[in-house]
């Protein structure tokens, strides 16, 4: 066991896959040279030449296309995406290409892609830096979106994700790379389908996936405070959604609270919560409440940041008010 | 049979019917019915003890001298 | 001197009963207590009285039934109370205004405000404020007693009034029902807690978990204790079981009933007749007629003879009659005679007379107690004269026969005295209609008729 950052972990997931298959590479804005906007990559290009660690121009759709593309020819690319802010100049290349050209050439035509994207906000980056777009992802057929939120996953995600015949999006929230955690010294793969029972507890649910879910398990801190025991789930895995655990769950506690950090309208608790009600409706004690994001353009302002993302106080203020 | 024979009687008639009857409780004229909460089948086996205890046919029209505890017990003491 | 009304409960209530008053005259009372239980068309209110003070007297009795804005209690009011937001009218004029020095009449130690308020309303008049409030609200400010200074209705007064309504109202909307949670609902059918004898502690008062939970507890306190299963602990199990199926009944079940008096001169003189020639052990009682009666009428009506399961009658080819049968400590079983339809009076009887013994004594079968597909109730000889019972689901249909007893009856213009008998129905009106019942109740009539048929 040894105690390493979330960052570090995703460095030794790509070290790793980039020593066991020669068909990997990694290709982004700024990850050779300069090592990494969030250092990720740092000393990678150093070990594993230009071949493999190939920067970029600044054009996202461009070397999201070229991926699909390296994709298409047998490669195994690492497409590094600097943040889902900008992967929105590749919206077209992902929704319209990587997602769909296994339907569209009747099963001829896999795109064995990986895209990392850091996620999210705090780091008072405002309005146009700070989104949490996972969601919108999860929504588009064809793809797999993951979202690792602890230093096992971060490790344990990239080779399963590398060898899906289908195009895998990963979104690494960018306030969890300096969080440390433990990691046994021969990390096991992690399945990357299910989501995992953080906590167990028997009065209420908090779901949560990627930065959200320490403010969960902070959350449940301070509820077990007031005498109440929370399950916190983190969902891993986006698309497609582990609804079994989570409904599971729903059904011994009747209370689930699902915190997002996108905005709640049409957000990804918006569909956790559809299918809570669809499937557990008769034991639910409550209706399901989502604590999201204020529903504005992310502040610059440090203290209206604060305001505008789920903390651990409106967490516990949720399930104070669904218990009332 | 005695009095007294014709009431223990009575009380192991009684027993497996109602077990928590005393006879001792019905007062003077109420009926025995009324008194321990018998329905008709109640009463009817009660009847049905009584007549296979004493050989006795015990036709319906006599039925209103068994439903008092002194009327059941004459009854049962006169010679038939 | 204060009087305490009947409170509008309702938009369209126009009269309530008092099913309890919860104060007694000499009893202390403040804002917000609750000092009485009134009963309206839907469901049981507890009715918070809006000022401090002493009970007086209470005018109308336990079971009164009062218009609303009658007067229900007299109370000595204390210092009134400085509600927040309470307005004092503005003088009106030609009405005096200003404290009255000397000549003040009462003396006799209770509180006389100031200014006295004119009437509008037959109560107090209230402010601009007020007046506009309630008027944007709906409320009837005739219907409300003021909290305010001098018994003048307030704000809070009317906020919260027309908060009670809306939660009425929207509790109309869903038919009656408390608002609870899903999960509540299941629970209080798993526990057999009557849903809407439960007060809400959730999000607008509405019935969550712990709502039930509680009001499961508060019915069976003994739960917390460790038991040893005694007889009496069965017994109040089995009571608990049977009010919890009753509960249920009446809830889900549309029951509709119906009675006929039945002339049993025919069936009373052939008993005693056939009677005459049985030793004991082998004679019949009047209710082995009219269970025969019933199970083969059933034959005729099948509608009232089978099971009505999530949204389906399903009829029964047999009749097992289930026959309530009472133990001598209390409680109510109701055990089935398989076939009944086709068993002679003799075997009827025997039958009867063993499920008798056997239930009493607690040795029955399983099948006897799950396969009633119509139940027979006869409290006749507990001296009732007909009994409207509650259907046991998921049977669909309750016959009942009250005392035998003799009464006049008329025919072909000449009055003679008859033994008789009320036979009622109590009938699942999703399965059967009262025509169908009707039919049913012929039947048994004309079947008491010819009792050497049956």
């Amino acid at each position: 066991m040894s105690l390493i950052t979330y960052r570090e972990a995703m460095r030794q997931a790509i070290r790793d896959a980039l020593i066991r298959d020669e068909r990997v590479f990694v290709m982004g804005e700024d990850v050779g040279h300069y090592g990494g906007c969030y250092a990720v990559t740092l000393g990678l290009l150093e070990e594993f030449g230009s071949e493999r660690i190939r920067d970029t121009p600044l054009s996202e759709s461009t070397f999201v296309g070229a991926g699909i593309g390296a994709a298409l020819g047998g490669m195994r690319p690492i497409v590094e995406v600097m943040t889902v802010n900008f992967s929105l100049l590749a919206l077209d290349q992902i929704m319209n290409n990587a997602a769909t050209l296994l339907y569209m050439s009747g099963g001829q035509l896999n795109v064995p892609l990986v895209i990392r994207m850091a996620t999210g906000a705090g780091r008072q980056v405002a309005a146009q830096h700070s989104h949490s777009l996972e969601g919108w992802f999860a929504h588009i057929p064809g793809l797999r979106i993951l979202a690792p939120a602890t230093v096992e996953d971060a490790r344990g995600m990239l080779w399963p994700a590398l060898n899906d015949p289908d195009p895998v999006l990963i979104f690494e929230h960018a306030m969890l790379y300096n969080v440390e955690g433990e990691l046994t010294d021969e990390p096991a793969p992690v399945d990357i389908s299910t989501a995992a029972v953080r906590r167990e507890g028997s009065d209420v649910t908090i779901i949560a996936y990627g930065g959200t879910v320490r403010t969960a398990l902070g959350a449940a801190d301070q509820l077990a405070g007031d005498g109440i025991a929370a399950e916190v789930i983190d969902l891993r895995c986006l698309r497609p959604l582990d609804t079994a655990t989570i409904v599971s769950s729903v059904a011994r506690t009747h209370r689930a609270v699902v915190v997002d950090e996108g905005w709640r309208s049409g957000s990804l608790s918006a569909e956790v919560s559809a299918r809570i009600t669809e499937e557990v409706f008769y034991d639910l004690d409550a209706p399901v409440a989502r604590v999201c994001s204020a529903e504005v353009p992310m502040p610059y302002a440090k203290h209206l940041e604060d305001e505008a993302i789920p903390q651990v106080a409106d967490v516990v203020a949720a399930v104070h008010q669904m218990r009332s | 049979m005695t009095s007294d024979e014709a009431r223990e009687l009575m009380r192991s008639v009684l027993h497996p019917i109602a077990p928590e009857a005393d006879l001792d409780e019905v007062a003077e004229g109420e009926t025995i019915q009324e008194a321990l909460d018998l329905d008709s089948i109640d009463f009817l086996q009660f009847v049905t003890g009584l007549a296979e205890a004493t050989g006795l046919e015990m036709p319906e029209r006599d039925y209103p001298q068994l439903s008092t505890v002194e009327g059941c017990v004459r009854y049962l003491t006169s010679p038939h | 001197m204060g009087d305490f009304t009947m409170p509008s409960l309702g938009a369209d209530m126009e009269s309530g009963k008092v099913t309890h008053w919860l104060v007694k005259p000499g009893d202390e009372v403040k804002r917000g207590d609750i000092v009485a239980v009134v009963q309206t068309e839907k469901s049981e209110i507890e009715v918070e009285i809006f000022e401090n003070g002493t009970i007086d007297e209470l005018v109308v009795p336990e079971g009164g039934r009062v218009p609303v804005g009658a007067v229900l209690a007299h109370i000595t009011t204390h210092a009134p109370v400085k509600a927040p937001g309470a307005r004092v009218s503005p003088p009106v004029p030609a009405r005096e205004t200003g404290p009255r020095e000397g000549g003040r009449p009462s003396r006799q130690g209770r509180e006389e405000p100031t200014v006295k308020p004119t009437s509008v309303h037959g109560a107090l008049v209230e402010s601009p404020l007020v007046r506009h409030l309630a008027e944007r609200l709906g409320v009837d400010l005739g219907s409300l007693s003021g909290s305010g200074l001098g018994g003048c209705v307030t704000r809070a007064d009317v906020e919260r009034a027309a908060s009670r309504s809306t939660k009425r109202e929207a509790r109309r909307e869903r038919g009656g029902r408390p608002s609870s949670s899903p999960f509540a609902r299941r629970l209080a059918d798993e526990l057999g807690v009557e849903l809407a004898r439960i007060s809400g502690t959730g999000p607008a008062g509405s019935v969550i978990e712990r709502d039930v939970r509680r009001a499961a507890l508060a019915a069976q306190p003994e739960e917390h204790e460790v038991k040893v299963a005694t007889a009496e602990d069965r017994q109040r199990a089995m009571q608990r079981a049977i009010g919890a199926l009753m509960a249920r009944s009446k809830r889900e079940v549309p029951h509709y009933y119906l009675s006929a008096t039945i002339d049993l001169s025919v069936a009373a003189s052939w008993l005693e007749q056939s009677n005459l020639d049985r030793p004991v052990s082998d004679r019949l009682v009047m209710a082995t007629l009219l269970f025969s009666a019933t199970a083969r009428a059933v034959k005729r009506v099948p509608e009232m003879n089978g099971f009505y399961v999530e949204g389906t009658f399903t009829p029964s080819e047999a009749v097992h009659l289930g026959v309530a049968i009472s133990q001598r400590s209390g409680g109510l079983i109701a055990p089935a005679i398989h076939d009944a339809d086709q068993l002679g009076l003799a075997e009827l009887m025997a039958r009867v007379k063993d499920l008798v013994i056997r239930a009493r004594s607690g040795v029955l079968r399983s099948s006897e107690m799950s396969d009633s597909t119509i139940t027979v109730t006869n409290l006749g000889d507990r001296g009732v004269e007909s009994v409207f019972g509650v259907i046991y689901p998921p049977q669909v249909a309750l016959v009942g026969f009250g005392r035998v007893r003799e009464q006049p009856w008329a025919e072909g213009g000449v009055v003679s005295v008859r033994p008789c008998v009320v036979a009622t129905l109590s009938g699942d009106h999703r399965v059967s209609d009262g025509m169908r019942g009707g039919r049913f109740l012929s039947e048994i009539e004309r079947l008491l008729q010819e009792p050497e048929k049956l």
